[in-house]
């Protein structure tokens, strides 16, 4: 009891939505942007380019995009989990889907590392939003 | 859409390095702190590629 009353002491209370929600949600249209949003410009342009640069390389090595799609069990984990990798990276996913470069699964290392890439530039965008989300709510610089 | 090839080590090699700028620039609370774990995850994941890479060739034969 006194154990939980200490925790719920130290846990840090969440600050107002309308504090972080332009930055995260700008952060997710552009990676780095919600650190553009705080003023954070140097961090913000190391995000945009790494992340840019990531999921370009996932395209210029034919990755392949997820889409959601159920089955078994590993299916569904591997393809939901994968969409929301491919739909973390914003605007990036959003236009290449637009004109259609997108491409199928295909066999091959060269395609499975795009496949990877393309993923983790979405994955490494939820971490950039996290620290958008840190520095709104103070909890860092 | 052009298109590229990346040996294993090109590709590897890429992805350690952008993935170590943002894993720096998001952990750490100061420059100084960045700069050196964004490095730190760097080492760690070309010391990865190759301990893994001739763990699989020797385990291959």
């Amino acid at each position: 009891m006194a154990k939980e009353t200490a925790a719920a002491l130290d846990k840090p209370k969440m600050p107002p939505i309308n504090i972080w929600a332009a930055p995260v949600l700008i952060g997710w249209i552009i990676p780095g942007g919600g650190h553009f949003f705080l003023k954070r410009t140097g961090r913000g342009a190391l995000l945009l380019i790494s992340i840019t640069i990531m999921f370009l390389l996932g395209l210029l090595t034919r990755g392949m995009m997820f889409t959601p799609q159920s089955g078994d069990f590993l299916t569904t984990v591997i393809n939901y989990g994968g969409f929301v990798g491919d739909l973390a990276s914003g605007a990036l996913y959003l236009i290449a889907m637009m004109f259609g470069y997108n491409q199928p699964d295909m066999a091959g290392a060269v395609h499975d590392y795009g496949t990877k890439f393309l993923v983790t530039a979405g994955l490494l965008n939820i971490l950039a939003m996290v620290d958008a989300y840190e520095i709104a709510a103070e909890r860092k610089s | 859409m052009p298109k590229m090839n990346l040996t294993h080590f090109e590709a590897a090699f890429l992805f350690s390095l952008l993935a170590s700028v943002v894993l720096g620039i998001v952990t750490k609370k100061n420059d100084r702190d960045r700069l050196y774990y964004g490095a730190y995850c760097f080492v760690c994941f070309i010391g990865a590629l190759f301990v893994i890479g001739w763990a699989m060739r020797i385990g291959h034969g």
